[in-house]
């Protein structure tokens, strides 16, 4: 075979994989589907993606696509107008609210679930079933230097003690610290951070003496590999379930799960229908992918949001 | 060109060879491929450039002295600590970790190669060196997470679930076809005639070797070493994966450390916030793995060349 | 035997040795990979989309990125880098003090890790250029990982074929150009193809400057050049995290199809190096 065979050989591989990525060349998918762009926090990130899952085996057309930036960083790309959708396991804080204020995006509020914070435990970890604020205090508080079980209660095993936790631009991160520790971002800073929960439940896992908190599905998926420890909020021991959450009970990590939608992006019918489309299949989501669905006035008030919503981007 | 009126007709031209047509269309393809090779410069120019301006303003607010010599590293953490030690120390230790497995085997790989083998073994052996060092990293990663550390600790050492040393040896198998390879060149330019005197001389195989050829070829081996150092340093799907994310001041290798890479692959990813302090560490800790890599890359290009001259 | 003999034989047994090592590490990596990866491979992987249940998760829009940015980064890589080696080798004058600062400057870049090169692509081209987070950036990117390796290659390449050819060439009065166009780039062809598709090969498996510039979203529809995406490596990391075994096993499968990919490239350029090697 001499060389000019061989050139000829290459070419033909290559063109056709060039007819292939010409295909490839299809526009930004404004040909009658319509594109969102999801982002936020990792805790509702599954729930989104499952919905997003479901919308588009009905709405071929329609391309959506979920960043876990992490409840913070989704605001920062939201106020950018870089999303349509934002993510958060908190409300949107004061700071960056006057972001959005100033680069013009108006946006509307959907509770759309809620969830249990979860503080979890190697499946090996059969003395630790029940931990006090107070306790968890000690281990996450800033300059806690608490490195052993046997220094959070008495009685407990010697166990090296090995923290997983998200990073600061969960959402979890900080609802966690403003209920335990007092105020948001308050947290010692000598533990496994991470803004994939996934990766909070492989190191808890993985470790006997792993002591991590993340959104409730996360548990839920994985208790095959978790223990979840109840907590005791001042009114004894509550573990995190469905049912506690949804009655409060679990106190103080049940708390509600959002999705921040720009006002503009209302006027895209993809938007619209999908943000129906969740609302509409709200409880089938959560119990899929493991979240606490709304409660009936929780979801009724949801579903008039959006209806005001839709109008108003209408008119 | 116009002649000044007056001058004298210039003297007849020596004789050149060279055409006397002008031929536009090769100045046009100079510049070309020149043009093509500007691409590189810009290419430099925009790591130099995306790198400093935001690693200034970072130093501007947090002195180079705490970041070099600081212990506590928590960026993005409120109030912040900007102690680049732990980082340093789990990119040391892995790497050592690392180099441990590929200079020993690399070398030993690269003097059968070189010594040992025949011809026909060499040309089925080498290939196979090629196919470890074309695995990606995010293979040997999972590798690492999924087979490694299960072995560790079925072996009864308590590693954590992410440890520097499932992820150190893994990628000291990676890195075992670069030392391998730069080594063996090494070793195939000393002359033959260093070798033939050495068996005249009645020396065996093991001799020739390692008092005849290796010290010959020391540069050129080291330069491989150094090689390895500086890809250690820069790798980081196998830190990301198997190593863990939390920057602990360790040597200790069945614990997880975080490096300069999979600080940066971890924060990084996804977006960067525009603008704030937090969001400049990444390009200071970029900024510091790139001068590093850098000198070790200095290091070893004057190392081959050393090598090369002395038989050139 | 006498110890020196001894001596001898435990040496060349410890060489052997250092190669079965490399050898037996290698095929425990792709056995336990591929023990981990038969359940999860099936035609779904190549068909169907991501997915948060595992049974119904495949890897199509990621193999079809990891293809069309391979294609790019060959569009690409090849003709620069080509352009810079034939312009090194046979155009610049090696003593002018900016050719000796390019021969420096491609073998620094040749070193740089690729995720220096992603902080480089989010500031420039992501943002500078304004392109976004597309499959374009990411296939631009990658383009400048490996472009020092083609250079070098080609240079190799180039410097195999003897100056007599051109001398020839230019004996027979043919232009710089002609010669090079007809005899010396015919002549390193085989060379430059092997070095391309190594450097193409590694393209294709590097993860690091693409999870900077965000190609870790979820992305469930066929990509397009200049929008969302997710390419194999990035798809298989994100699949390594998720704890549930399940997706462990989807990521060996998404690992054998990127291993067969890139072994498959690295075959196809050894195997071409062996058949075209020039006598001169």
């Amino acid at each position: 075979m001499s060389a000019r065979t061989l050139t000829r050989a290459l070419v033909g591989l290559v063109l056709p994989l060039f007819a292939l990525a010409a295909a490839g060349c299809g526009g930004g998918g404004s040909d009658g589907g319509g594109s969102i762009s999801v982002d936020g926090s990792s805790t509702v990130g599954p729930y989104m993606t499952a919905a997003a899952e479901g919308f588009q085996k009905e709405n071929a057309d329609v391309r959506i696509t979920v960043g876990v930036s992490g409840t913070g960083g989704g605001f920062e790309r939201f106020c950018r107008v870089e999303t349509d959708i934002s993510n958060a396991s908190r409300p949107i804080k004061e700071e960056e609210a006057a972001i959005c204020a100033e680069n013009d995006v108006e946006y509307v509020e959907f509770r759309i679930a809620n969830d249990a914070l979860t503080v979890v435990v190697n499946q090996e970890n059969d003395w630790a079933t029940c931990l006090t604020v107070d306790e968890l205090n000690a281990i996450w508080k800033p300059g806690s230097t608490v490195d052993n079980w046997d220094q959070v209660k008495s009685g407990y095993p010697d166990v090296g003690l090995k923290l997983f936790g998200p990073g600061t631009d969960s959402g979890t991160f900080d609802y966690f610290t403003e209920e335990i520790n007092g105020e948001a971002g308050a947290s010692r800073t000598d533990y496994a951070a991470s803004e994939d929960d996934n990766v909070i439940v492989q190191g808890v896992g993985g470790e006997k003496g792993g002591l991590g908190y993340l959104g409730f599905s996360y548990y839920e998926a994985n208790d095959d590999t978790l223990n979840a420890v109840a907590v005791d909020g001042g009114d004894g021991c509550v573990a995190p379930s469905v049912e506690t959450a949804q009655n409060g009970t679990y106190t103080p990590l049940s708390r509600p799960l959002f999705v921040y939608v720009k006002k503009s992006s209302f006027a895209e019918p993809a938007v619209e229908d999908f943000i129906g489309y969740v609302l509409e299949n709200e409880i089938a989501i959560a119990e899929k992918v493991g979240f606490v669905p709304l409660n009936a006035e929780q979801l009724a008030t949801a579903k008039n949001d959006y209806q005001t919503a839709v109008e108003e981007a209408q008119g | 060109m116009a002649t000044p009126a007056g001058s004298a007709v210039p003297a007849v031209a020596p004789l050149s060879l060279r055409s006397s047509r002008k031929h536009y269309g090769e100045k046009v393809i100079q510049a070309l491929l020149g043009l093509c090779a500007l691409v590189s410069i810009v290419t430099t120019l925009g790591i130099v450039i995306s790198l400093l301006v935001p690693a200034l303003e970072f130093f501007a607010e947090v002195s180079p002295v705490d970041f070099l010599t600081g212990t506590t590293w928590a960026p993005l953490f409120d109030p912040a600590s900007f102690g680049a030690i732990p980082l340093l120390v789990g990119t040391l230790s892995v790497t050592f970790w690392a180099l441990l497995v590929a200079i020993p085997f690399g070398l030993g790989s690269a003097i059968y190669l070189s010594e040992y083998a025949s011809p026909r073994r060499q040309a089925v052996l080498k290939p196979m060196l090629e196919i470890l060092a074309g695995i990606p990293t995010v293979v040997y990663g999972y590798f690492a997470l999924t087979a490694v550390t299960p072995l560790l600790r079925s072996m009864g050492l308590q590693v954590e679930i992410f440890n520097v040393l499932a992820g150190g040896l893994v990628m000291g198998v990676m890195l075992i076809p670069t030392i391998a390879s730069l080594s063996e060149d090494a070793m195939a330019a000393v002359p033959q005639g260093l070798r033939d005197g050495a068996y005249g001389l009645g020396a065996d195989k093991l001799q020739v070797s390692t008092r005849v050829i290796v010290p010959a070829a020391m540069s050129g081996i080291i330069a491989s070493f150094v090689l390895g150092v500086s890809r250690a340093v820069g790798e980081t799907m196998i830190v990301l994966i198997a190593v863990g994310q939390q920057a602990k001041l360790t040597f200790n290798p069945l614990e997880g450390v975080s490096t300069l890479t999979a600080f940066i692959g971890a924060t990084g990813n996804g977006d960067l916030p525009t603008g704030s302090t937090e969001y400049k560490t990444i390009f200071a800790v970029g900024l510091t793995l790139f001068v590093i890599t850098l000198v070790m890359n200095i290091i070893s290009i004057r190392l081959v060349r050393k090598y090369r001259e002395v038989y050139d | 035997m006498s110890a020196r003999k001894v001596r001898a034989r435990i040496f060349q047994a410890l060489m052997i040795f250092s190669l079965a090592v490399s050898m037996g590490v290698l095929t425990w990596l792709l056995i336990s990979t591929f023990i981990d990866g038969v359940p999860a491979l099936d035609s779904k992987l190549f068909t169907n989309p991501p997915s948060s249940v595992p049974e119904e998760a495949g890897a199509r829009p990621a193999i079809l990125a990891t293809l069309y940015i391979a294609v790019l980064v060959l569009l690409f890589s090849v003709p620069i880098g080509v352009g810079t080696a034939l312009y090194m080798e046979e155009y610049a004058r090696k003593e002018r003090w900016y050719n000796r600062f390019l021969e420096v400057n491609i073998q620094n870049l040749a070193a740089v890790p690729a995720i220096v090169y992603g902080i480089l692509g989010l500031a420039f081209i992501v943002r500078g250029i304004g392109v976004g987070r597309v499959l374009l950036a990411g296939a631009l990117i990658l383009t400048l990982v490996v472009l020092p390796t083609v250079i070098i290659a080609s240079r190799e390449a180039l410097r195999a074929v003897p100056d007599s050819i051109r001398q020839g060439g230019y004996a027979l009065g043919a232009t710089k150009w002609q010669v090079i166009s007809r005899q010396v780039l015919p002549a390193s062809i085989p060379g430059i193809a092997t070095g391309s598709i190594l450097a193409l090969s590694r393209a294709v498996g590097e993860t690091a400057p693409l999870l900077l510039i965000g190609a870790l979203t979820y992305v469930a529809f066929d990509p397009t050049i200049l929008g969302p995406f997710t390419a194999l490596p990035v798809q298989i990391y994100t699949w390594v995290k998720l704890p549930d075994a399940g997706f462990q096993a989807l990521a060996a499968a998404a690992i054998m199809v990127l291993l067969a990919i890139v072994l498959g490239m690295n075959a196809l350029a050894i195997f071409l190096r062996s058949k075209f090697r020039q006598r001169w």
